[in-house]
């Protein structure tokens, strides 16, 4: 069955400004089929269900929108903690800003080197958990990034890292359009954070494949810069062997355009998986979380937290989905997504779904959005606070619950910082 | 030609079997009436549209209208998304129209109804005459609620075969009829109201219904008038390879209050048939509908051979303020239900309720749930939807909250729970939440969860065998929505509950 024409004609158009880079034998290989998978599918369009809520067509033309650069005075995140630093400029790597020391227990490798090698680890998981994600639902955004990525960098834990790394993505020139993939492997036992931080590119669309075997634990926290004009789409695809832990953190402050799909698979018993997502939007803003676990082993925990504030006309979209397998008993899966709007024009879209084939499992997900609690910000004012900060107060409060899910207390403070201070600068003007 | 002969199996007990016997077998409706029918020619195309319509004596407008459905449904394809999953209709391998000989000539009255066709109904426990009377309770005889009676009207395959206490809620002011009568006696309504809440394109099934569509029930509540009975409708599918397309039109005039009843049955056969209704009900300032469905079509056996294919376009159009409407629907019986009562709350202060218990046994598919359109300012709605899956069945709530820009401080609170009887069954939750102002609420919860062991455990312990336990779980599952039946019914749905669980423990 071929593609709708539009839909095909849509696709050529983006992947023939494309071109592969060159690599090695294995690399051409995975590069080829995600290319040929890309064909099959076809381009995401508003009109596919599951982009009923966000408009992809900004991903997909052949030239990005221009995004003006974003020019913070402030210290970027995670600038100051002791991190192992990873820097790409508008999705070239940036060797100077990079730091290149030995980090114990932890590889660290460009992409493009990777792909230079005959036999390399990377070659088992690159497109391998992207092509697993392609079903039941497609992610054609995926595959491409699959096939045309231009760099990334690929990371092989075996014990606990002794510092966490950051991925840096500056912003400097205002037509990039920047492809990036990582590829995470953490051996059994073996512990590591990533942090990521930075608009990264007028449009970016980048894909990081992490498999945590038995017994690891994978952390990651991720701001997504504040460059308004960006256009953002992400995947994280996630496998998870037995006993293993995945928590995952982002933050979106402005951003006229972001997707951030993840995609976790649990393989392995006893797992737990945590994704929690904080955002803030005004004006022309759109934030897309979307979401797909599945359960496919026993006894695994699974949360997705995410919470979104609105205002002036923002959009806040979510869409969530447990899926649990006939044999995944014992599963315990929750979905929480809430959204405060602050004002009429702002919107609030989401669709948290359940599949569930196993009966001894307890799932639950709840999604609600209004306004601001009155009775709690009078109680405040009562208390001599002022309208404006009473309401960051508030807005504070109920993004507390995402941000809970950051596992280490500096960082969870950092991000609460941040946000404080972007309602404060929203209030003053 | 009865269900009763039911297998003692192992792991039930005398008593239950004894029970579920008394009850009539687990579909104790299966059995068919032969009576000589008058058919149209299979398939469906612009002739057979004409011809449904020349059978009801329809107008020139009326059949243009038909036509004109058929030509749109042509260009239509068949929707794919909902979770359900059966192989390809033919839809030229059926009958569309399908009438008692007896019935070529309206009979004027009751009295001169086919006796065959007057069993079928006794038979079903809707006997059609004018007495106090329990629509489809067992025992109704000895019931006497304060004298409480219900107008039936009873359609049996295409056409509808008499509609009891006419005379009685005409003097009140209501209408109640078949649709073909109001299209000959009340054009002026039908022409006003047919097509306004679900529009002749609206979807692949409801167009196909609004092209050949045969009968139905037709409504009118006059301004300020409380309908000094409940009306009820019952449609039974007696006749094979025949789809049943009937079309219910229901107008609450203002301030007016009216409670409708639907059940439904169909024979035991091992070919599916297809139904395809629509419903539409329009409500003026401050009037009331009570819409209960008891559906219970015959879903098939254990193997999925049979059973009716339930695609069904429900939906209720708030148009004046404070207008308020609520559907409850059980749904145990089809084999496949394609199921969405809708509300769109246009009027200011308007309120929609759903109330569902849908249970999935067998290899049953059930895709189902409500919209909830939010247009006027501070609309109320609420959705509890209860959805119990058993066998290898798959049961699916799908719902839409959409709160318009508009629509300033409205609220909706949806509560969808499933419980899963076994490990081959299925239980998914596909909401859609849509909210376009501040100052409007909308909360939703959902669980997921098996019954639960340490109630299982007490029920057991004073006595009860597996599955009375399980049923009275359920049960209390269900209170919620049970409680929301107008009381027949609720009797009727506690008993279904039981029955469609029935053989899904152990």
């Amino acid at each position: 069955m071929g593609l709708p024409a539009a839909k095909q004609s849509m696709t050529e158009d983006r992947l023939n400004v494309l071109s592969i880079p060159m690599g090695g034998a294995w690399s051409d290989e995975a590069r080829q089929s995600a290319k040929a998978r890309v064909e099959a599918m076809g381009l995401p369009h508003r009109r596919d269900e599951y982009w009923k809520f966000t408009d992809p067509v900004r991903f997909v033309t052949p030239d990005p929108t221009p995004a003006k650069v974003f020019g913070a005075e402030e210290v970027p995140l995670f600038a100051e903690n002791d991190t192992y630093r990873v820097v790409f400029v508008d999705g070239i790597f940036d060797a100077e800003k990079s730091d290149s020391s030995v980090l114990e227990h932890v590889e660290i490798e460009r992409l493009s080197e990777c792909m230079k090698a005959d036999i390399h680890w990377v070659r088992d998981f690159y497109g391998v958990l992207e092509t697993d994600g392609q079903s039941p639902v497609e992610r054609p955004l995926a595959a491409l990034n699959t096939a045309y990525a231009t760099d990334g960098i690929c990371i092989r834990v075996t014990g606990k890292a002794p510092k966490p790394i950051s991925v840096e993505y500056l912003h400097e020139n205002e037509s990039s359009d920047a492809i990036l993939h990582h590829v995470i492997r953490l051996e059994e036992g073996a512990e590591l954070t990533v942090l990521e931080s930075g608009p990264a590119a007028a449009r970016f669309n980048k894909c990081m494949e992490v498999d945590v075997a038995d017994g690891a634990a994978f952390h990651h926290v991720r701001a997504q810069g504040r460059d308004h004009e960006r256009q953002t789409a992400t995947h994280i695809f996630a496998r998870l062997g037995k006993e293993s832990v995945f928590k995952s953190f982002t933050m979106t402050m402005n951003g006229v355009l972001t997707r951030n799909e993840v995609v976790i698979s649990f393989t392995g018993d006893d797992a737990v998986a945590h994704v929690a997502g904080a955002c803030m939007g005004d004006g022309d803003f759109h934030h897309d979380d979307t979401v797909f676990v599945t359960h496919d082993a026993l006894r695994c925990e699974s949360r997705q937290v995410f919470k979104k504030v609105l205002r002036n006309g923002a959009k806040g979209v979510f869409q969530g989905k447990i899926l649990v397998k006939k044999d995944a008993q014992k599963t315990d899966g929750y979905q929480i997504s809430q959204s405060l709007l602050l004002d009429d024009d702002s919107q609030f879209l989401a669709k948290p779904e359940l599949e569930i084939y196993a009966d001894d499992v307890v799932c639950s997900h709840g999604s609600t959005s209004g306004a601001i609690d009155e009775t709690g910000l009078f109680y405040l004012r009562s208390r001599g606070i002022p309208e404006g900060p009473a309401t960051d107060l508030m807005v504070i409060a109920f993004l507390a619950e995402a941000i809970d899910e950051i596992a280490d207390p500096d960082l969870a403070e950092e991000v609460s910082e941040r946000l404080q201070a972007w309602l404060s600068r929203r209030r003053n003007g | 030609m009865t269900a009763l002969d039911t297998d003692i199996r192992e792991g039930v007990d005398r008593e239950t079997v004894e029970t579920v016997q008394a009850m009539g077998g687990k579909y104790k409706y299966g059995w068919e009436t032969e009576i000589e029918m008058d058919y149209a020619p299979k398939g469906v195309n612009r002739d057979i549209v004409r011809l449904i319509s020349k059978k009801n004596d329809e107008p020139e407008w009326m059949t243009e209208w038909r036509l004109a459905a058929f030509d749109r449904w042509e260009q239509m394809e068949e929707p794919d998304w909902a979770m359900v999953d059966y192989p390809s209709i033919d839809y030229q391998d059926q009958y569309y129209y399908a009438s008692p000989k007896s019935m070529a000539e309206k009979p004027k009255s009751l009295d001169d109804v086919d006796p065959k066709l007057l069993e079928t109904y006794n038979k079903l426990g809707i006997p059609l005459k004018e007495q106090m009377l329990l629509a489809g309770v067992e025992g109704a005889e000895t019931y006497d609620p304060n004298k409480r009676k219900v107008a039936v009207d009873a359609v049996f395959d295409s056409v509808s075969v008499g509609t009891t206490f006419q005379d009685e809620l005409k003097k009140a002011g209501v209408i109640f009829c078949s649709i073909s009568e109001a299209v000959k006696e009340h054009p002026e309504l039908v022409k006003k109201y047919l097509g306004s809440v679900v529009p002749q394109s609206d979807n692949y099934f409801a167009t196909l219904n609004s092209a050949v569509f045969s009968d139905g029930s037709f409504v009118y509540v006059p301004p300020g008038v409380r309908c000094p009975m409940e009306l009820s409708t019952y449609f039974r599918i007696n006749a094979e390879n025949t789809g049943q397309f009937e079309r219910t039109l229901i107008i609450a005039d203002k301030g007016s209050y009216v409670s409708y009843l639907e059940g439904c049955t169909a024979p035991m056969r091992d070919t599916h048939q297809l139904h395809a209704a629509v419903v539409e009900l329009v409500l003026l300032d401050d009037a009331e509908i009570k819409y209960s469905t008891v559906q219970n079509w015959y879903p098939g056996d254990e193997d999925g051979n049979g059973g009716i294919y339930n695609f069904v376009t429900k939906r209720a159009d708030c148009r004046g303020d404070r207008s308020k409407v609520m559907w409850t629907q059980v749904e145990t019986g089809s084999a496949i239900t394609w199921k969405y009562p809708s509300c769109i709350l246009r009027g200011d202060d308007s309120q929609g309720e759903f109330y569902s218990i849908a249970i999935a046994n067998n290899m049953q598919q059930a895709d189902t749930g409500t919209k909830m359109v939010h247009l006027g300012k501070n609309t109320k709605s609420r959705i509890v939807s209860k959805g119990i899956s058993a066998g290898r069945a798959q049961n699916t709530y799908r719902g839409l909250v959409s709160m318009h820009p508009k629509a300033k401080n409205s609220r909706n609170y949806t509560q969808c729970d499933s419980l899963l009887i076994g490990g081959d069954c299925g239980a998914h939750t596909v909401p859609y939440i849509e909210v376009k102002n501040n100052s409007s609420r909308v909360e939703h919860e959902a669980t997921t969860s098996k019954v639960d062991d340490d109630q299982l455990f007490y029920c057991r312990s004073r006595g009860m065998d597996e599955e009375e336990a399980v049923a009275l779980v359920v049960n209390g599952f269900c209170k919620e929505v049970l409680q929301a039946l107008p009381m027949e019914f609720a009797m009727e749905a506690q008993q279904l509950v039981a029955i469609s669980l029935e053989g899904s423990v152990g």
